[in-house]
């Protein structure tokens, strides 16, 4: 289970703090896929990195008897100046899995051939993204982390993340964050919208999405 | 189909139930990867690769040596004059890099914090194994060289000699870190890093003995950390040859509270404003 409590976080901007989340609370378990709406700037980002743990809440805390990823498909996750085969490495190094058997993992998934020994920085963007999700697979986690990758690379690839994702880690919680409303509708059973720092939880995707259409419609 | 299983799960390292040890074996694995990362992204593949670590190095301080070796008549001195060189400009690359490489180690790594495990202060310490590793191997082979050529005589005091080099690293690391943890909250770290150091050059030891400065800016001079070491690197080298002056005490107060400043400023900034 993942536990926020009370999370809170403030970023300084010119003249003071603006709070980008306020008092988030919820509880996310095994087997949960939450989907967050929320408009440019709602915060999303932040309660992902936050959750990662790649950032420490203001106030508040996070309880994790999960292990969580880092963000899916993320390509921030590697270093564009060492090859494909030396990320797979890096990674496996830093979460202390078998090397030999991820290397195959992403040769087999991502199919970069001979451009495996070349720097990321050569590949084209839906390499990258191959890549990036092949090296988000090879470390299981009991949660992942999903911020915008419905739009990874072409139809085929996208039907195998999914398929690799939805179907079978089913058993795993997620936590996704798009703006293409039909991927969260697909895949999620939780629903939330984050606005003016607040969470709120809906029931049903209709009853968020309708909820989500008119604060589009009132944006100010 | 089934789910894979969940394998290789990683302790994570600040979990109240992860125990010491595996924390600590976890933090060596992660300094590790990141030394290797590191020394990649730096030197690559291409040509002589990592060897640049310490070929670098060695361009500067054999090229500063030569220089001083061929004025060495205008100096009128006693004083080994390679000996003197290689010692002095060894020293400053040891210590003076190590915060340059600190106080830019942030936005290139900011995206790694998504790792839970990464912490800045692994990434300072990656980044300070490889300078000294880099500076320490030129330092080696340039002596051996030196000597196996008979420009140079062998060390008369080797202990010492290891001695100045780690206290030396130590105050580089020290600083490194220092200035490393001050530069994520305080830009102008790295603003006034670049004319300090430029400033520090001459009066850091490399380019004169404490001896032959006047005797009462002498206790001046030995205000500052590193000029002790290089003394004692030096008094390691060739005291015979010229009166040796140095307060070690003082420089590893000084480097023990640079170092405890610097992990307490890292300990407050924790990840506030680490990743991007």
């Amino acid at each position: 289970m993942i536990r926020l409590n009370q999370v809170g976080m403030d970023y300084p901007v010119r003249g003071g703090m603006r709070p980008v989340l306020r008092a988030i609370s919820f509880d996310l378990y095994p087997g949960d896929k939450l989907g967050i709406f929320g408009r440019n700037g709602a915060g999303k980002s932040t309660l992902i990195r936050l959750i990662g743990g790649a950032e420490h809440p203001c106030t508040g805390t996070i309880e994790r008897a999960m292990s969580v990823s880092w963000p899916l498909a993320f390509t921030g996750a590697f270093q564009a100046s060492l090859t494909g085969r030396d990320n797979v490495r890096f990674i496996s190094r830093i979460y202390r899995s078998d090397f030999a058997r991820n290397i195959a993992a992403v040769q087999d998934f991502a199919e970069l051939g001979v451009y495996l020994d070349e720097p990321v920085k050569t590949y084209s963007s839906g390499m990258q993204a191959r890549l990036a999700f092949a090296l988000s697979m090879i470390i299981e986690f009991d949660c992942f982390l999903i911020d915008e990758v419905g739009t990874v690379g072409d139809l085929r690839f996208r039907r195998k993340c999914e398929d690799e994702l939805f179907s079978k880690r089913a058993d795993r919680a997620m936590i996704l964050v798009s703006h293409e409303v039909n991927y969260i509708k697909d895949h999620c059973n939780r629903f939330a919208i984050l606005e003016n720092g607040f969470i709120q939880f809906y029931t049903t995707f209709d009853e968020a999405y309708s909820e989500f259409g008119m604060l589009m419609a009132n944006a100010p | 189909m089934t789910a894979p299983a969940i394998r290789d799960r990683v302790p994570h390292r600040s979990d109240a139930n992860t125990p010491f040890g595996v924390s600590c074996a976890v933090q060596v694995d992660i300094v590790g990867a990141l030394l290797l990362r590191e020394t990649l992204t730096r030197y690559g593949r291409h040509n002589i690769g990592f060897l640049w670590l310490f070929v670098e190095p060695m361009m500067f301080t054999l090229g500063v040596t030569v220089l001083w070796t061929m004025t060495k008549s205008l100096h009128d001195t006693a004083i080994p004059i390679t000996a003197f060189a290689l010692t002095g400009y060894s020293s400053v690359l040891l210590w003076r890099n190590m915060p340059v490489r600190c106080i830019s180690a942030l936005e290139p790594n900011r995206l790694l914090f998504f790792h839970r495990n990464v912490r800045m202060l692994d990434i300072f310490i990656a980044r300070l194994l490889l300078e000294f590793g880099g500076a320490t191997i030129s330092f080696l082979l340039l002596s051996v060289v030196f000597i196996a050529a008979g420009l140079l005589d062998p060390p008369e005091d080797l202990l010492e000699v290891i001695a100045g080099w780690f206290m030396l690293a130590w105050f580089g690391m020290a600083l490194g870190l220092l200035l490393g943890a001050l530069s994520i909250r305080y830009e102008l770290v790295e603003k006034l890093w670049h004319p300090a150091s430029y400033l520090a050059l001459p009066l850091s030891g490399a380019a004169y003995i404490v001896d032959a400065l006047p005797e009462k800016i002498q206790p001046l001079a030995l205000w500052l950390p590193m000029v002790n070491g290089v003394e004692l690197l030096r008094e390691g080298y060739f005291g015979s040859y010229a009166k040796a002056h140095y307060d070690i005490g003082y420089m590893a107060g000084a480097s023990l509270a640079m170092t405890l400043v610097a992990l307490l400023q890292l300990r407050r900034t924790a990840r506030s404003v680490l990743a991007g």
